[in-house]
C-alpha cells in the first residue's frame, strides 16, 4: 500500500503538471491553427474546413498590420534599453550598499508591480493631460519603462544577491582596483541576471495593451492594432505574427537558457 | 501593503546571503554618496511617472464632477465620488474581486502541482519546462485571449462535447459567461503563479522529504507539514501577482463576456477614455486599489497566523 501511495505520488504530479502545461500551451495552438485557416466570415472565430497557407506567404497584406509590428518593435527596443540601464543601477544600490532610505526605496520600486495596470495607465495619462504632453511613441515609452523598472530591479538583485562576495575581495586583495573588480569580476557574473532582465523587459512591453492603451494618442503598436481589428473581425495574420513571435522568442530564449547552464557549469 | 510587497518581492527573488557592503577604507565619503547616484535616475523616473501621477490621482477623485476638461475641474474634495461610484458600481467592485479571487484560486491549484512537477520531478527536461511556462508570453496577450474565444465558442470543441454529455442542455454556452471571463484570467495569469512557487519549491531540500519518510510520514503528512510550510513564502507571493492583476484585468471580461461581466476595469476605462468622467474614474482607481488592499491584508493575515516558519 506504501509503495503504491509513493508510486501515484511520484507520478501523478508529473501528469497533472504536464496537463496543466498543456492548458497553457492549447491556445497557441490554437492561434497556429487559425493562421492556417481560411474564415468562413469576417467575425468568425471558428475553425473552417478551408486550409491555406496564404497568410503565412503575405502577413503584411492586411494594411497597418506591418507598421504596428515596427512601432512595437521600436518602443520595446527602446523601453528595455532604458529600463535595464536604470533598474541595474538601482538593484546595485539596492544589494550592493546599505543606506539611508533603502526601505523607502524598495517600496517605491514594488508599488508599482503591485498597482493594477488600469490604474497605472490611467494616472499616467491624467498627469500627461495635465501638462499638456501630446500622446505618442514617447509617452508609451515612459509608461512602459515605468513598469519595466521594477521587473528589472527585482531580477538582477536576485543575481546578485545569489553571487558571493568573497569573489570580489578575492579581486580586491589581489590589487584589482575597483573599476577593474567592477569590470572583470561583477559584471560578467552579473550579466545572466541582466540579460534575463533585459528579455522580461522586451516581452511585458511588446505585449502589453492596458497601459499603451490609455497613453498612446494614435500610436497603434500591434496589440492596438489587433484590439482595433476584433471589433471588425481579426484578420487572420494576426495569427501568423502570434505565431512567429512565439517561435521566435521561445527557440532564443531557450539557446540562452542552455547555453548559460552551460556556462554555469563552468565556473 | 507595504509588508505584503514586501513579502512578495522577498518570496519572489531567490534567497542567498544578505548584501554585504564591500567597504574600503579609501573613498568612504564617495562611497556614501555612490548609492544615491544609482539610484536617482531611476528614482527620479519612478517619483515623476508614479508618484507624482498617483498623487495627483487622489486629487483628482475629489475633483467637482460638473467640471470638464474644457472648463476646468475645481478642487472641492468632493468625497461624495466615491460614495456614488460605490452606489453605481458595487456589483462591478464586487465582481473584480470575486473572479480575481476565484481565479487565484484555481490558479493554485494548477500552478502547484506543475511548480513542483518541475521542481523535482522534471530531472534534466527543468528548463525546457520552465521556458515552456514562460513561453505563452510571447504570443501576445490579446492574441491568446482571443483563441479562448474559438476554443470556447459555441460551434468549438469544448462545448460541442458538453452537450453530447447527459443532463447538460442543449443550449448550454460557456462565452458570454462568468466562466468563460474566469478561465481567460486562470489562463492569463497562471505564470505568475508558478515562477514564484517554483522559486520556493526549488529550494525545498529533497532530504527533509526523506527525512519525514523515513519517520513514517504518509505521503499526504509530508505535504500538509513539510512541503507546503517551507513553500509559503512562494504560494504567497505566487497569490499576490495572480490576485492583483487580475482584479484590475478588463481583457477578458470585455472579449470572452458581456457587459453583464463587466469588471470595474471596463468601467474604469470607459470613464477614462470614453465617457472623460476623470473624478469618477479615478474615485474608481481607489477603490480598486483599497478592495484589492482590504483582500490581500487580510490574506497576508491569514497565511500569516498558520504556524509558517
Amino acid at each position: 500500500m506504501h509503495r503504491f501511495w509513493r508510486w501515484l505520488a511520484d507520478h501523478w504530479v508529473l501528469a497533472v503538471g504536464l496537463l496543466v502545461l498543456a492548458y497553457l500551451f492549447l491556445p497557441i495552438l490554437v492561434v497556429f491553427l487559425l493562421s492556417l485557416n481560411r474564415p468562413t466570415s469576417r467575425l468568425s472565430y471558428d475553425l473552417s474546413a478551408q486550409w491555406t497557407l496564404d497568410y503565412w506567404l503575405h502577413p503584411f497584406a492586411t494594411a497597418g498590420i506591418g507598421d504596428a509590428l515596427r512601432v512595437s518593435v521600436g518602443i520595446a527596443l527602446v523601453a528595455t534599453v532604458l529600463a535595464t540601464v536604470l533598474g541595474t543601477l538601482m538593484a546595485f544600490a539596492m544589494a550592493r550598499h546599505r543606506f539611508r532610505g533603502r526601505a523607502t526605496a524598495n517600496v517605491l520600486v514594488f508599488l508599482p508591480m503591485a498597482t493594477p495596470e488600469v490604474v497605472l495607465g490611467s494616472s499616467l495619462l491624467a498627469l500627461f493631460v495635465t501638462l499638456r504632453v501630446p500622446l505618442g511613441f514617447w509617452t508609451v515609452v515612459v509608461a512602459h519603462v515605468l513598469f519595466c523598472l521594477s521587473f528589472v530591479v527585482v531580477t538582477v538583485k536576485a543575481r546578485l544577491a545569489g553571487l558571493d562576495p568573497r569573489l570580489q575581495e578575492a579581486a580586491m586583495d589581489l590589487y584589482a582596483d575597483e573599476w577593474q573588480t567592477f569590470r572583470r569580476v561583477t559584471l560578467p557574473l552579473v550579466l545572466p541576471g541582466v540579460a534575463a532582465a533585459a528579455m522580461l523587459s522586451l516581452s511585458l512591453s511588446f505585449d502589453d495593451f492596458i497601459i499603451t492603451n490609455f497613453n498612446s494618442g494614435t500610436t497603434v503598436t500591434f496589440p492596438m492594432f489587433v484590439w482595433g481589428a476584433a471589433q471588425r473581425g481579426i484578420p487572420r495574420e494576426v495569427n501568423v505574427i502570434g505565431t512567429a513571435v512565439f517561435l521566435l522568442a521561445f527557440v532564443l530564449v531557450l539557446v540562452v537558457q542552455l547555453r548559460g547552464r552551460r556556462k554555469a557549469r563552468v565556473v | 501593503m507595504t509588508a505584503a510587497v514586501g513579502a512578495a518581492a522577498g518570496a519572489a527573488t531567490p534567497g542567498g546571503p544578505p548584501p554585504v557592503p564591500v567597504e574600503a577604507v579609501a573613498g568612504r565619503r564617495r562611497r556614501r554618496l555612490t548609492p544615491y547616484l544609482l539610484l536617482l535616475p531611476g528614482g527620479l523616473w519612478l517619483l515623476l511617472f508614479f508618484v507624482v501621477p498617483s498623487v495627483q490621482l487622489a486629487g483628482t477623485s475629489l475633483y467637482d464632477r460638473s467640471g470638464s476638461l474644457e472648463t476646468g475641474y475645481s478642487q472641492t474634495f468632493a468625497f461624495v465620488n466615491y460614495l456614488d461610484a460605490i452606489g453605481a458600481y458595487w456589483p462591478h467592485l464586487l465582481r473584480s474581486a470575486g473572479y480575481a479571487g476565484i481565479a487565484t484560486v484555481i490558479c493554485l491549484v494548477l500552478g502547484y502541482p506543475l511548480a513542483y512537477a518541475i521542481a523535482h520531478k522534471a530531472g534534466r527536461w527543468r528548463t525546457l519546462l520552465l521556458v515552456c511556462v514562460i513561453a505563452p508570453f510571447f504570443t501576445t496577450f490579446l492574441v491568446r485571449t482571443l483563441a479562448w474565444k474559438s476554443i470556447l465558442s459555441d460551434n468549438g470543441p469544448v462545448v460541442g462535447v458538453l452537450r453530447a454529455v447527459p443532463f447538460v442542455p442543449d443550449d448550454f454556452r460557456l462565452l458570454a459567461t462568468p466562466a468563460a471571463v474566469v478561465c481567460g484570467l486562470v489562463y492569463n495569469f497562471l505564470p505568475f503563479m508558478v515562477l514564484p512557487l517554483y522559486a520556493s519549491l526549488e529550494r525545498l531540500d529533497g532530504r527533509l522529504l526523506e527525512a519525514a519518510g523515513d519517520l513514517y510520514a504518509k505521503p499526504v503528512t509530508t505535504f500538509r507539514w513539510v512541503t507546503l510550510p517551507l513553500s509559503m513564502p512562494g504560494v504567497v507571493a505566487g497569490t499576490l501577482l495572480t490576485f492583483i492583476p487580475a482584479a484590475g484585468d478588463y481583457i477578458n471580461a470585455e472579449l470572452l463576456g458581456t457587459p453583464n461581466q463587466y469588471m470595474v476595469g471596463n468601467v474604469i476605462d470607459s470613464a477614462f477614455l470614453v465617457r472623460l468622467d476623470y473624478p469618477q474614474a479615478a474615485a474608481l482607481s481607489f477603490l480598486l486599489m483599497a478592495t484589492i488592499l482590504v483582500m490581500v491584508l487580510s490574506y497576508v493575515r491569514a497565511a500569516g497566523t498558520e504556524e509558517v516558519v
